[in-house]
């Protein structure tokens, strides 16, 4: 419900032109250690991960990806229930409370990259732009690792 | 209060003991027990199924016996649990060297729709040499499956696309095909390694 009406005010807000950094925050958010597995042609869907650190005052929240590399970027979240069965699914906009970080790792959540334009070529790079509640982006580049990699440092 | 009052008093709290008493056993051991979550997979000289190898070579639960092995299940559209057990076991692969040199590692595919032989045969590639990518028709993938207990569904994600719950966890057997304990996904190498020796020694005290 709050995100139906959170949908329509930004709507709103986008067609009547209203300033959409309104509240300050998104500033404040610093990647660290961002990283996505090579892919297997474009016929699979890719995943990013990294740490978002809130360096500021204010809770800053996390509502939307994009990038040239995949049509429907978004954040999905791994769980393993009691009897070792995992599943996947989305999970939204992702808080970071103030002074704290949220990190996107394998097992836990991760940047699903759908429909892939390209491939993920090891070595390359990729411009991923993350936007907040505030309206505020940031674009991070994602080194692409080998396909095995585990973490950042591959 | 009457003695026959107390009588009656004692009498109900005794039944409602016993009714008590008769419910939990029901609901406990009883018939209403529900069924155990989690069982144990079947040891694999009881499995029944027939698969293809990344090789191209006809397999089965009979192809593993007199190695340890470790079986896990997944599939290569899987952008996050699958690449990460490859890449955990291919790092306890690489942690224990030539001390697992004859263990059969196995990578089921629960996809066999978009998981032909030749895209299983690429994706292990990527990975620890060992790991070996098995695909059999969507009948025999469910008879493995049940023997080892695990579970899987495709869950549609919009459009023609689906992922795939599965069960996540690394079995283990022993080199005469009796179960040997799992691994949980994403477990640490700490814990992971030393369960894999504990196999690889119960399997030399048989073969002793």
């Amino acid at each position: 419900m709050n995100s139906t009406v959170a949908a329509i005010a930004l709507a709103f807000s986008a067609i009547v032109g209203l300033p959409t950094t309104s509240s300050a925050g998104s500033e404040d958010i610093v990647v660290d250690d961002a990283w996505a597995r090579a892919s297997i042609g474009i016929n699979r869907p890719g995943a990013a991960y990294m740490t978002l650190r809130n360096t500021g005052t204010d809770p800053v929240t996390l509502v939307g990806l994009e990038t040239p590399l995949a049509m429907m970027p978004d954040i999905h979240e791994t769980k393993t229930d009691a009897n070792g069965v995992s599943s996947m699914g989305p999970v939204g906009e992702i808080t970071i409370p103030a002074g704290e970080s949220v990190s996107l790792e394998p097992g836990g959540m991760h940047a699903m990259l759908m429909r892939l334009q390209t491939k993920m070529v090891e070595g390359e790079t990729f411009p991923l732009t993350l936007t907040f509640a505030d309206g505020g982006t940031l674009t991070v580049d994602v080194p692409i690792l080998g396909i095995a990699a585990r973490g950042p440092e591959g | 209060m009457s003695r026959r009052t107390l009588l009656a008093y004692g009498a109900a709290i005794a039944g409602v003991a016993a009714l008590a008493l008769f419910i939990g056993w029901w609901q406990v051991d009883g018939p209403g027990a529900p069924e155990p979550v989690a069982q144990r997979p079947l040891p694999l000289t009881q499995m029944d199924f027939q698969m293809t190898d990344q090789g191209g070579e006809t397999v089965g639960p009979a192809s593993l016996l007199g190695n340890p092995s470790m079986v896990f299940f997944g599939f290569t559209y899987c952008p996050d649990v699958c690449p990460t057990t490859l890449s955990d076991i291919s790092g306890w692969l690489d942690d224990l060297g030539d001390d697992v040199a004859d263990m059969n590692v196995v990578f089921i595919t629960v996809d066999p729709k978009r998981d032909t032989v030749a895209a299983m045969a690429e994706y292990v590639s990527y990975f620890h040499p060992a790991i070996q990518g098995w695909r059999g028709s969507q009948d025999q993938t469910m008879r493995a499956a049940e023997g080892f207990r695990a579970s899987y569904e495709k869950v549609a994600t919009g459009g023609d696309d689906y992922t795939m719950n599965h069960t996540a966890s690394v079995f283990m057997f022993d080199a005469e095909g009796q179960f040997a304990g799992t691994i949980d996904y994403h477990e640490p190498r700490e814990f992971a390694v030393p369960k894999i020796r504990r196999v690889l020694a119960r399997t030399e005290e048989e073969t002793s």
